[in-house]
């Protein structure tokens, strides 16, 4: 069992946050602790609701892997392409991240198996362990790993994304993975270091207005059994909590607590960001700027006119296909990092502000989050919400095989949104640029020298990106 | 800098506020001047292949009347147009015709209705009718969000 004391980041956290700012905070007018509500708390406190979810789900992603394997090889009469890239993707974008942060990681199936393996049964924590238990790798933490197996998923986008072969084998290593490591590392290793939708999950979770937190530091500090802690199946320790983006909404330490010292709360959208970072760990502004270009990438090929692209994207091996892969790395890995840098330094220098140029990219990306989610949210809404009637279709006939299991036929056509989806896509983009542009201001007063110049850069940085994408969605 | 009242402050926020609104309501409902053109008559070959139209972006005039000839050169493919409710497949070397007035302006997306491979749900192209008056107010509008939340957004 890992101690306390050897967790990284536990030092740099509030423990030494002033106790006037950690009542502030508690006390804020804007939060209400939905823990307390009557109704609602023996559903958060029992086990049992939670866990027939989950096993809901795990039922749903192991017919969805044999859909893929077994069924038609028309992505449109699939389960594996429907449900995943369109039903799941689109309560993913729409419903979960920005409503719940990390809600989905509370029922995500994925982790299950290897969860009984290392608590030694379904629902008792702790009792005997399976599995090495090692610690994750020093050098390995962070969410760099998650950032390149998205860039990896980008690369093969168009055959994932089409091919229900491709979706089942992908689902089915993402399993025996996170299965795998469960029986090596400790806690929740695949989830935490390398799940592709973690690591976005978890970075837009700060946008998003729930949070778990605990009530009084003090009772925390003078509890020397950590219950919260040990109960937690990612090993996080919520004293430590300054976002949300480590939490994967559990409930395992509000029903660990003895004291009733955690809270779930609702609270105003956005409220983890703003801040001056301490960090200058650059891995989540990395993630920030894989998400952005990966969104104006995929706007491109999926929701552009350009067939030639889309071939490139599609045709694995093939010449066009390494010019299509070497552009999106470099729109990646060069071309937003630097340009990116250099908005933020050129902020810098503007205002004769000096600090360490990888705390001010680490701190000015945040700026990012409700950009790239907005982003996101109006890109899905371009091509998921004209096949969300193909959904009905699948559930009607899941493997293609011509069944009717819901009793209905001629079901698979596409909607037409047009006019109302466009509209939606260019109000989610506005919103995203305001509320960047809200952020960038909210880090310009706490700057050192307060000026409001201090973020232009970085706001014609996000101003550009918008133009880009209303171009794409809306053009 | 000079001293305000909290409460001539909050006046003049709620001005701003005000002045910024209403330039969004003129962004969203001014007419935006367009060239008057004769309708005319337009007819458009439009090769289909494999998760492409060629060409894929079309623009007419409000008010022409359009031709468009779909020629599948591959397999068998399909094209419906958003918001005109308009639908024709075409088999392998045999043309298909969609007639059409093009009298709703904006621009259309519009996209392949047979099954046509993996990609074939990406395979879309655009209609541009007049001039696209959603992507020029949603410009102007990203400069009154950028003004909004930069300067009226400060406490």
């Amino acid at each position: 069992m890992t101690r306390l004391q050897e967790i990284p980041w536990v030092e740099k956290v509030g423990l030494n946050e002033p106790a006037a700012q950690s009542q502030k905070r508690l006390q804020s007018p804007g939060r209400l602790n939905l823990y307390r509500l009557a109704w609602l708390r023996p559903l958060i406190e029992s086990q049992w609701p939670q866990f027939l979810i989950r096993i809901l789900t795990l039922a749903g992603f192991v017919f969805t892997i044999a859909g893929g394997l077994f069924g038609s090889l028309v992505g449109s009469h699939n389960i594996a392409i429907i449900f995943v890239w369109i039903a799941w993707w689109t309560a993913l974008k729409l419903v979960f991240i920005p409503f719940g942060g990390r809600s989905w990681c509370s029922v995500c199936p994925i982790p299950l198996p290897g969860d009984w393996l290392q608590q030694g049964g379904v629902l008792e924590t702790g009792r005997r362990r399976f599995g090495l238990n090692l610690r994750w790798p020093k050098r390995l933490r962070g969410s760099w790993m998650q950032s390149g197996g998205f860039l990896l998923i980008g690369l093969f986008s168009a055959v994932t994304l089409t091919d229900p072969q491709v979706t089942g084998w992908v689902l089915l290593a993402l399993f025996g993975l996170a299965i795998g490591l469960s029986l090596v590392f400790e806690k929740r290793a695949f989830c935490t270091y390398l799940c592709p939708i973690g690591g976005f999950s978890g970075m837009y979770a700060q946008t998003s207005p729930l949070e778990v937190r605990i009530i009084e530091k003090e009772v925390c500090l003078r509890h020397d059994v950590k219950s919260c802690y040990q109960a937690c199946p990612w090993g996080v320790y919520p004293v430590a909590f300054r976002d949300n983006s480590a939490c994967g909404m559990c409930m395992e330490c509000l029903r660990a607590c003895p004291s009733d010292n955690l809270a779930l709360n609702v609270r105003p959208f956005g409220t983890d960001l703003g801040r001056q970072k301490t960090s200058t760990r650059l891995d989540e502004t990395f993630l920030a700027l894989v998400m952005l270009g990966s969104v104006i990438t995929f706007a491109a090929v999926f929701t552009g006119p350009w067939g030639w692209l889309k071939s490139a994207a599609f045709e694995i091996g093939s010449l066009s296909w390494f010019g299509y892969a070497s552009a999106y790395l470099a729109i990646n890995l060069l071309l937003l990092p630097a340009f990116f840098s250099m908005a933020v330094w050129a902020g810098q220098k503007f205002t004769g502000t000096w600090v360490s140029l990888k705390r001010a990219i680490a701190t000015q990306a945040q700026v990012l989050l409700p950009l790239g989610l907005m982003a996101w949210i109006a890109f899905t809404i371009s091509f998921a919400l004209p096949k969300l009637s193909l959904v009905l279709g699948v559930l009607n006939d899941p493997f293609g095989w011509g069944w009717h299991l819901l009793g209905v036929t001629d079901i698979g056509r596409m909607v037409n949104t047009a006019g109302i989806s466009m509209i939606f896509q260019m109000i989610l983009l506005l919103v995203g640029l305001f509320w960047s542009a809200s952020v960038s201001r909210k880090l310009s007063a706490k700057s050192e020298k307060k000026s409001p110049h201090l973020n232009l850069p970085v706001l014609a940085f996000s101003l550009i990106f918008t133009l880009a994408m209303l171009w794409l969605l809306v053009g | 800098m000079t001293d305000q009242t909290p409460q001539k402050k909050q006046l003049s926020q709620w001005w701003q506020w005000a002045i910024l609104s209403i330039l969004g309501l003129v962004v969203f409902f001014a007419p935006i001047p367009v060239r008057a053109t004769a309708p005319t008559d337009r007819i458009i070959h439009i090769d289909a292949r494999r998760f492409e139209y060629d060409p894929a972006i079309l623009k007419v005039n409000q008010g022409d009347r359009v031709t468009i000839e779909l020629v599948a050169t591959d397999v068998v493919h399909g094209m419906a147009i958003d918001g005109y409710n308009l639908e024709t497949t075409a088999d392998p070397g045999k043309t298909a015709r969609l007639i059409f007035i093009a009298d709703q302006p904006g621009t259309f997306r519009f996209r392949c209705t047979v099954t046509c491979g993996n990609m074939h749900p990406f395979m879309t192209g655009k209609l541009e009718v007049g001039q696209n008056s959603l992507l020029w107010r949603a410009i102007a509008f990203t400069g009154l969000v950028l003004i909004a939340g930069v300067w009226l957004g400060r406490k």
